[in-house]
């Protein structure tokens, strides 16, 4: 029984992913390689980090005991602030990414419609919040109003594309039914589009909300106002404790709004 | 629940007209509307209460100036601009090396197949994943800047915290969809508990893995470009200082180069993940 004994007794795991023996080589030297360039250009300063340890030590102390109430009237000024700038960002910036929303997708706009709509949701899209609100703040003054025009103007890409792809995606034969009992432009989105893409509209919104609310605290620190301003302030004083309070009711308000959002979200569909 | 006028013997009579809902869903939808209006107003106005408007109606000369000023972009900036862009991929990468390590132990337990105890430890790893994905790398950064101090490690840890939570929610969603019978056949063999999770659930969720870290690299890369603003090294510094000396036309050119980069790692992660996928 020759064939018996040259069947392999061990068994060896074949490579996964990367099928090729030469690449399964050189890749992990070019990480290596990689790896000594940027650690070698990395200039840590362990004296520094050391010394930062018992500072770290005094934070996490602060997150454990959160200190809401010296500085309460700031924090809740600036909850204020998050909370409504979120909402009105969110309903601006949805109400104008429903029009560019239709228009950027392909079969329901004629083709220059298309290009200009797109390409303003890939400049939204592109433009980082913070770099947005920096440029906002120097053209409409400190506040939550330029903070607003921030996440209106953010929230306008990422609905209108998300939009867009699901028009794109909505069944074709439903449409061309309402068109051919001769519906304009107008009926054919109302009762052939948006019944399919209504739910997911409101499913965005929801999601958009929640990203504008994290953003909010985060567009603060380049005086776009909100629960930012108040953190960054709070953590330049060396007041952890306070910063501690900041941090948990954003995570707080994050998670009931997830939870509440995604609650909603299966109710609705 | 259209109107129905039935006399006695009659068949009952429907209105002629075809309507999209019935009365009371139109009805519940009107006060939806009126009821997010009203929302909106209250808000509205409450935000705006400290609004100065005479620099809100200021803006357009505002916008125009930066504009003038911001053309040309100073191109004879960008050598300068070479280190610290060499900086902002060091945070991204190792960052983003940083995160996946870290994330991994964290998705296994928490993980509904594979954690050790669903009442004890998944809470826990749960509330990791939760906490580190509510806050902004750029908070965390604020946060570490203040604690180890400005610079290049600030910016990696901070990256690597946020990554955390996205790495970890996304891989142990994979991990809890894995095919349960390829376990249970390893489990079969008599594999131990780690047998069990490298030759089961490993092979199964590894392109996931893969994918995930991508697409976790390319969203640190387009992070890391503004961790600089406060202060955790990179091209954000350079952006930094710019803005504060009004640099506008040195502005422009930090702009040119960060929508380069991120477009670069846009396309880069696109097609690994396609191939992988």
């Amino acid at each position: 029984m020759t064939a018996n004994s040259a069947y392999p007794r061990r068994w060896k795991r074949p490579p996964q992913l990367i099928t090729t023996r030469r690449w399964r080589l050189t890749l992990p030297l070019l990480v290596v390689a990689y790896l000594v360039l940027a650690l070698g250009s990395l200039e840590i300063d362990a004296g520094r980090v050391v010394e930062g340890l018992s500072r770290g030590a005094r934070f996490i102390q602060g997150f454990l005991q959160p200190d809401f109430v010296s500085r309460w009237q700031d924090i809740r000024q600036g909850l204020i602030e998050s909370l409504t700038m979120t909402l009105t960002a969110t309903v601006v910036g949805v109400l104008i990414s429903v029009p560019i929303g239709i228009g950027a997708a392909h079969n329901l706009s004629p083709r220059p419609v298309y290009l200009v709509c797109r390409s303003i949701v890939s400049v939204s899209r592109s433009l980082q919040e913070i770099i947005i609100a920096i440029f906002l703040v120097a053209m409409f003054g400190f506040g939550p109003f330029a903070g607003f025009l921030t996440l209106a103007f953010a929230s306008i890409g990422f609905v209108a594309k998300l939009l867009a792809d699901d028009i794109e995606e909505a069944s074709a034969s439903q449409i061309e039914a309402i068109r051919a009992t001769g519906a304009s432009g107008l009926q054919l989105i109302h009762y052939a589009v948006q019944p399919q893409v209504m739910p997911r509209l409101i499913g965005l919104s929801l999601y958009r909300l929640d990203i504008n609310f994290r953003e909010s605290a985060v567009i603060g620190i380049v005086g776009a106002g909100g629960i930012g301003a108040t953190l960054n302030t709070a953590i330049d004083r060396y007041e952890y404790d306070s910063a501690g309070a900041i941090l948990l009711l954003i995570i707080a308000i994050v998670m009931l709004s997830e939870y509440g959002s995604s609650y909603l979200r299966k109710y609705l569909q | 629940m259209s109107a129905l006028d039935t006399g006695p013997g009659e068949p009952p009579h429907y209105s002629q007209v075809w309507t999209f809902r019935t009365p009371r869903a139109r009805l519940a939808l009107w006060v939806g509307w009126v009821a997010l209006a009203a929302l909106f107003v209250w808000c509205w106005q409450i935000m705006n209460e400290n609004t100065l408007w005479i620099f809100v109606t200021d803006a357009p000369s505002q916008a125009a100036d930066i504009g003038s000023r911001m053309f040309p972009p100073e191109l004879a900036y960008l050598p300068e601009l070479l280190m610290p862009l060499w900086d902002t991929l060091n945070i991204a990468t190792l960052g983003t090396v940083g995160g996946v390590i870290l994330a991994v132990p964290v998705a296994f337990l928490a993980a509904r197949n594979t954690t050790p105890s669903a009442l004890l430890i998944r809470p826990v790893a749960l509330f990791i994943i939760v906490s580190s994905r509510s806050i902004n790398s750029l908070i965390w950064a604020l946060l570490l800047v203040a604690i180890i101090g400005p610079g290049l490690l600030a910016g990696i840890v901070a990256i690597a915290l946020r990554s955390i939570g996205f790495v970890g929610k996304l891989l142990y969603e994979a991990i809890e969809e894995t095919d349960a019978r390829q376990v249970e056949a390893v489990t079969a063999t008599g594999a131990g508990r780690a047998q069990v999770i490298h030759y089961g659930i490993v092979p199964q969720v590894l392109p996931a893995f893969w994918g995930i870290s991508m697409f976790r690299w390319d969203i640190n890369i387009r992070e890391s470009t503004i961790l600089g603003l406060v202060g955790a090294g990179g091209i954000g510094m350079k952006l930094q200082s710019s803005i504060d000396t009004l640099a506008w036309s040195q502005v422009a050119t930090i702009l040119i180069v960060i929508l380069g980069t991120v477009v670069v790692s846009e396309t880069l992660s696109a097609k690994v993940r396609r191939a992988l996928i």
